[in-house]
């Protein structure tokens, strides 16, 4: 891999950047569509499919970004885990709001029904109540404090989204897209788990921490 | 052919309350993501069109015309709901042909303008999509039993199957291979021969827009609206229940009946309540979509959760 190990700092900066803005933008961009009369005549569906779907899309590219590492050496990529999970995180809380408070409008007998009825709803909310640990031990602070916990803990944002994926499969109309979510998220797991397997010692001492130290064999 | 007289074409107060009442619900739902936002009036994409303060027979205001022919699933042109008007806007529909035979007497071919012989009363019916929306709709168009009577069904024939136009150069939709095309559809005949069960040629006093199915369109307001089969160019009288598309697709959730049944459960979408075009609040869903009296006694004794 020729890639630079450490790409210059300005580079790394402006990556740190477009994961802001790239995270942002769908949530500006729906706003926008809101404000100009641009959703559809069924506004409320728009906000959950299309907060639902940047969600996922940025779980899963949270996840892409070990394996990225493993693969091609980019370490960089790690720093940018903890930004695309919080904002995934953002995104699933816009989406529980809008199903809850405008959807459903916090009638929560019709809540608890839609919960027991659809399986689909019970994915989501499990894959929720999974992640949202890890968004509240996110800090610098709840790193050091859980210390080797935190590791363990945060593995659990590989269930999360394995539900996260299964929720899709389920509301689907058609399997085809929730199925192409599951293929990246299993080519994730699978070099995780390769790797875990093949170096256990190197990856127990890779630190979680963003900016990572250190110096690593290349992979390529 | 249906000219519209000039006065119903002027722009009314009542329609431009509903425009105002969308924006606002719009512009409420972008609010509750950011609490400060802008709240734009929503740009025309179809025609004002009044309502004239019509309501169902329930009391519920009419869609609009831009609701209804904005906002539909069509899947032989896209599966985004919103995306079908723009795809179908360059749609043939005529000339048209619906062809119809199996086990009749007189198996025949009806021209559009035959079908069109058959008669234009309007009638507003209720829309429920099996997503959990629905809409009101007024339709224009003439009992099927009409156009089943015309061609003499033989004692054999138990069920009518439909079929939509095949024809992948104008629906795009039809070149994912994801799908069983051509979009088939069934009734039972006692079900096909109900005068609630309507062949639609228009929609709101004009020709049926392209993107609603036109030019011609069954509508069975009582069942889900994906039963509603549109751009029908086939129709056959038939021994055994057809199998439709969405059955073939996805045989556990799609039955052949898919009457509106608040008590049944789809594993996705919600049945217990719906989401009526243009308002906040969810609606409770009526059995039968609110045509029970009219319809139970066809299912008298079934079990509706077997047959769903
Ligand atoms: C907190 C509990 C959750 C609830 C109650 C919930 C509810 C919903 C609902 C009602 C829909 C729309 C279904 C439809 O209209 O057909 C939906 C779609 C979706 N949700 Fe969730 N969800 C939850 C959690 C999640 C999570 C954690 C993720 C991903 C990280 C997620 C990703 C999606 C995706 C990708 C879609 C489909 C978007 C599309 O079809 O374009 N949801 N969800």
């Amino acid at each position: 891999m020729p890639a630079e190990r450490r790409p210059a700092p300005t580079i790394r900066r402006l990556v740190a950047l477009a994961v802001h803005l790239g995270s942002l933008l769908p949530l500006a961009l729906l706003l926008f569509a809101g404000a100009t009369g641009q959703l559809s005549v069924n506004p409320i569906q728009d906000l959950t499919l299309r907060t639902g779907k940047t969600a996922l899309v940025l779980l899963l590219l949270s996840l892409a970004c070990t394996p990225l590492n493993l693969l091609l050496g980019w370490k960089w990529a790690l720093g940018l885990r903890k930004p695309l999970g919080l904002y995934s995180f953002l995104y699933i809380c816009l989406h529980l709001l809008i199903f809850a408070g405008v959807d459903y409008g916090l009638d929560f007998g019709q809540i608890g029904q839609a919960i027991t009825e659809k399986r689909y709803v019970l994915a989501g909310l499990a894959s929720f109540l999974l992640l949202l640990p890890l968004a509240l031990t996110s800090t610098k602070g709840a790193m050091r404090r859980l210390g080797r916990w935190w590791r363990r803990l945060h593995w659990l944002v590989y269930p999360a989204a394995l539900l996260a994926v299964l929720h899709f499969l389920w509301l689907a109309k058609t399997a085809r897209e929730p199925l192409i979510f599951g293929a990246v998220l299993l080519a994730v797991l699978a070099v995780r788990a390769l790797r875990s397997l093949g170096a256990p010692a190197r990856i127990a001492n890779r630190s979680a921490q963003p900016p990572a130290q250190g110096s690593e064999k290349r992979h390529g | 052919m249906h000219k519209i007289p000039a006065s119903e074409i002027t722009p009314e107060q009542l329609y431009l309350s509903r425009r105002a009442f969308l924006g606002a619900a719009g512009a409420l739902s972008a609010a509750a993501l950011l609490a400060a936002c802008g709240g734009g009036t929503a740009a025309p994409a179809a025609t004002p069109l009044p309502t004239d303060g019509r309501t169902d027979e329930l009391g519920a205001p009419l869609s609009s015309f831009e609701q209804i022919t904005t906002y539909n699933n069509y899947y032989e042109f896209t599966t985004d709901k919103a995306g079908v008007a723009r795809l179908a806007q360059q749609f043939q529909t005529s000339p048209w042909a619906v062809q119809v035979g199996g086990l009749v007497g007189k198996p025949r071919t009806f021209s559009l303008e035959e079908l069109l012989a058959l008669g234009q009363e309007e009638r507003i019916y209720r829309l429920r999509c099996v997503e959990g929306w629905s809409m009101v709709i007024p339709w224009r168009g003439f009992p099927l039993h009409k156009l089943l009577a015309a061609v003499e069904p033989q004692a054999g024939a138990k069920y009518v199957r439909f079929e939509t136009l095949f024809r992948p150069e104008a629906m795009p939709g039809q070149h994912d291979q994801l799908y069983p095309w051509p979009y088939v559809e069934g009734l039972r005949l006692d079900e096909a021969m109900h005068d609630l069960t309507l062949l639609a040629t228009g929609l709101y006093g004009r020709d049926l827009t392209p993107q609603n199915g036109g030019p011609v369109r069954l509508v069975v307001p009582w069942k889900y609206g994906f039963k509603s089969i549109k751009a029908v160019v086939k129709i056959d009288l038939v021994a055994e229940a057809p199998t439709s598309l969405w059955m073939a697709l996805a045989p556990g959730e799609y039955g052949f009946y898919a009457n509106v049944n608040p008590e049944v459960a789809h594993p996705r979408w919600s049945q217990a309540s719906e989401r009526r075009i243009g308002e906040l609040p969810r609606r409770p869903t009526l059995r039968f979509n609110g045509y029970a009296d009219q319809v139970a006694a066809l299912y008298a004794g079934m079990d509706l959760r077997a047959n769903y």
